[in-house]
């Protein structure tokens, strides 16, 4: 073997080991985070603290009950704005594919889909809660929903334009009205796609704090009113992290060890539905 | 006597701005076997999707022409033109079976032998439901095969199997005539022949037009043949005849193999 | 006939969705008029930042946004290379190489409010040490530690889009390459990375582009001063994070409507990145 080639390989292997090194740092910092959020925040995890309000600042105890409703709320509200307009622009995406409005309407959801999430709390901010007056679940809700919409509708599009064409032509070939060919035939085939794109909206929108920043604002009561600002484990973790109450530091870890959990077990099934699908 | 079921009358059929089918008029009979032929691109499968208004559904197309579906009720005869009445009407009275069996992937069996009910909102009482599904799997001969497995997707059936599904599920609409594209075309031989069979056997409930480039299917199974060649009709009658006394230089070609 | 009147509904929210697209751009531009009215392009230019007396210059953030991502990707760019050569080359199939991909993408699910925690928490203290070290002024907090933390936040999307790009180098490619008795670092170095270039890049563009726009994290770790940081190791912000800090508070009518013309920049910063790597996707991907 010449010197050159000796060189050649070294260099092969060397460049190989480094690489594999560098992959391995933000994988190891990943497990890292995650590791340090489970230690931190099982030992906060009781009963009480999943059941109970907040305590008056200052006061320990208490829990973190009006974040975990506040969450689930916000989901429910941003799914039910969402959905429905989602899969209907995507069946009108799916219909009209080559015309020049669905060319349109699909850049348009792009540039919603990259618009940074504080921007979309102030669109939040300016349609619903400046004409309100004051903060509430509502704006929240549309906040999120405006962040769930282009994943719906590009989910919906894609998991239709998989059938095939037969399929839609074996309805309508039977008579079927091209409603009817949608409804009870499409859209059913298409529908753990579907619900696979919805899940990843929610797994998105759950962890979001930005946009909730100035239009749900957050609550230190139980509130089950969209009317009136509401709280949400993203929004707790920021206000307790920042706070210089160590009672309320601890308390941030637990609420972040539930959404952390969450959001990965979201994650993970989505995943394992991909894969059922292939 | 020969009755006929289906009149077409100077069609013309574009395609942006090709021209697919030209001036083509024919006659369909009852009860018989008619089978479309000819080389790859003449417009066989165009012309049979024009007779369920399928062909229209492709952007940018248009028809031109009169085609007249006669039904026959209780011995006397109605005249349904084609083109304007409501389209689902005319698909409900002329079904089709496609090249590559597509049973719907959500439905059972037995769902998608009722799919035309069921798509269509029409709710049938139990008993009607399951002496439906039993006579149309018994018509294509499936019945034996899958009794047991009725609640089972239609997807698991072998091709054979599931194009015999499908025209099963064709059948259960009661059409007049049913059109097929190429049926056998995916099939192995096996398959192919039991479809062949399949349809000897229903031509006395329900009239078939069956589109094959297979010139040995056609003269097997069918009672007339209509040639196209480029979007012309060349030569239509008794496949007898017309196999053993082409009139046409290119039918005979085609028949022998030189084109197509 | 019910078939049209449910193809016109699909038109129907078709444009609704116009509607809406245009409905976002005007709101940001009305709201912010007074602002843009009274301080016009200038804003982009002048420094302070003084809520009490009414002066609003966004060039303290503009720069803390620009610096803040610049240094993220400059920062992440050894690692995303890395993971898409990993990812797009030697592990590209298998059990490993699932878990690998698998967590990759998982970090761009953490919540980022959850990563400025833990960043404030346990990344801040060690940057304090390290600064200790340095000599430097321990505030721990500062653009720098913003933008470390920013680097591992836009890893993911850029490694899956490079990772992709890698592997769609044509096979015949690189048997050509190890034909003619090439190393393997060698076919990556000199074939694939130059093949899949445009890829990418397209994918740095997008993660970019999230930089810009990441708010959270940036707010809990970027140490909020409302002024032009004289090094990497000072405090500072993003237009996403003031906007985070100020807006909840802000009680003049100016000063919303500064904040949101601060919103309405980076809105076009942002699109601006996107729209340069989804084009550069499509020309690399068709």
């Amino acid at each position: 073997m010449t010197k050159k080639l000796k060189l050649r390989l070294f260099k092969d292997k060397f460049y190989f080991i480094l690489l594999l090194i560098l992959s391995l740092i933000p994988i190891f910092l990943f497990i890292l985070i995650i590791i340090h959020i489970i230690k931190k925040g099982i030992t906060v995890i009781d009963w009480s603290f999943l059941s109970q309000l907040p305590k008056p600042v200052g006061e320990e105890g208490g829990g973190i009950l009006n974040a975990i409703v506040g969450t689930i709320l916000l989901i429910i509200l941003a799914s039910i704005l969402t959905i429905p307009i989602g899969i209907v622009t995507g069946i009108f995406l799916y219909e009209y594919s080559n015309s020049k409005l669905a060319y349109i309407v699909r850049i348009i959801s792009e540039i919603i889909q990259g618009i940074p999430s504080i921007v979309i709390g102030i669109l939040a901010y300016i349609w619903v809660v400046k004409p309100m007056g004051h903060f509430s679940g509502l704006s929240g809700g549309v906040a999120l929903a405006l962040i769930m919409l282009p994943i719906v509708i590009k989910t919906t599009e894609e998991m239709l334009k998989l059938i095939p064409n037969e399929l839609k032509e074996a309805s309508l070939a039977l008579g079927t009205p091209y409603y009817r060919t949608i409804f009870k035939v499409m859209i059913p085939t298409a529908i753990s796609g579907i619900l696979t794109g919805i899940l990843t909206g929610i797994a998105r929108i759950a962890g979001e704090t930005a946009p909730l920043l100035f239009t749900a604002f957050g609550n230190p009561f139980l509130n089950f009113d969209i009317f009136k600002p509401i709280s949400s484990l993203p929004h707790i973790i920021y206000l307790y992290s920042i706070s210089p109450f160590e009672d309320w530091n601890q308390k941030a870890w637990g609420a972040s060890f539930i959404l952390l959990i969450f959001v990965l077990f979201l994650n993970v099934l989505i995943r394992i539905l991909s894969v059922k699908k292939k | 006597m020969k009755e006929i079921t289906l009149k077409i009358e100077n069609l013309n059929a574009y395609y942006e701005n090709n021209q697919i089918l030209k001036n083509i008029s024919l006659d369909i009979y009852r009860n018989k076997i008619t089978a479309i032929m000819g080389p790859s691109g003449c417009g066989k499968t165009s012309l049979i999707r024009c007779i369920n208004r399928m062909f229209e559904l492709t952007p940018k197309t248009k028809i031109e022409g009169k085609i007249t579906l006669i039904e026959k009720i209780n011995g006397s005869f109605k005249e349904i033109n084609v083109y304007s009445t409501e389209s689902t009407y005319i698909r409900r009275k002329i079904g089709m079976v496609f090249q590559k069996p597509n049973p719907f992937p959500t439905m059972s069996i037995y769902e998608n032998v009722l799919a035309g009910f069921i798509l269509n909102g029409i709710k049938l009482k139990k008993s009607e439901a399951d002496s439906i599904v039993e006579d149309a799997l018994r018509k294509v001969a499936l019945w034996d095969e899958v009794k047991d497995k009725l609640k089972k997707r239609g997807t698991f059936l072998s091709g054979g199997q599931q194009q015999r599904l499908c025209i099963a599920r064709a059948l259960v609409m009661k059409p007049e005539i049913i059109l097929l594209d190429e049926p056998t075309s995916a099939l192995d031989p096996m398959a192919t022949s039991k479809i062949e069979e399949l349809l000897e056997n229903l031509k006395s409930i329900v009239t078939i037009i069956i589109v094959t480039h297979n010139v040995g299917q056609a003269g097997r199974i069918s009672d007339y043949v209509a040639f196209l060649y480029l979007g012309e009709l060349l030569e239509f009658g008794l496949t007898d005849k017309v196999f053993t006394n082409p009139s046409h230089k290119k039918t005979e070609e085609f028949l022998i193999g030189k084109i197509g | 006939m019910i078939d049209k009147f449910f193809k016109n509904i699909l038109k129907l929210f078709g444009f609704i969705i116009i509607f809406l697209g245009l409905l976002i751009f005007l709101s940001l531009f009305s709201s912010s008029l007074p602002s843009i009215k009274k301080f016009g392009l200038k804003f982009l230019f002048l420094s302070d930042w003084d809520p009490v007396n009414e002066v609003f210059g966004g060039l303290p953030f503009i720069l803390g946004t620009l610096i803040t991502s610049l240094l993220a990707f400059i920062i992440s760019l050894p690692f995303i290379l890395s993971v898409t050569i990993i990812l797009g080359v030697y592990f590209t199939e298998g059990f490993i190489a699932e878990i690998l991909r698998h967590i990759i993408d998982l970090i761009a699910a953490i919540p980022s409010v959850i990563i400025g925690f833990w960043g404030l928490f346990v990344f801040v203290p060690i940057v304090r040490e390290v600064e200790l070290l340095l000599g430097v002024t321990p505030y721990g907090v500062g653009i720098i530690t913003a933008s470390i933390l920013l680097a591992f936040m836009i890893l993911p999307y850029s490694a899956s889009i490079g990772k992709d790009a890698m592997r769609l180098v044509p096979q015949d490619l690189k048997e050509a390459a190890f034909s003619l008795g090439a190393t393997k670092w060698e076919v990556i170095k000199k074939i694939m990375i130059p093949y899949a270039r445009s890829g990418i890049i397209a994918g740095m563009f997008l993660s970019l582009g999230r930089a810009l726009g990441e708010t959270m994290v940036v707010t809990m770790v970027i140490g909020n001063k409302n002024s032009i940081p004289q090094s990497i190791f000072e405090p500072g912000n993003t237009i996403a994070s003031v906007i985070a800090n100020e807006f909840a508070e802000a009680i003049t009518h100016l000063h919303v409507s500064s904040l949101i013309y601060l919103g309405l920049i980076l809105f076009l910063i942002t699109m601006l990145f996107n729209i340069i790597a989804k084009f550069m996707l499509k020309k690399f991907k068709i």
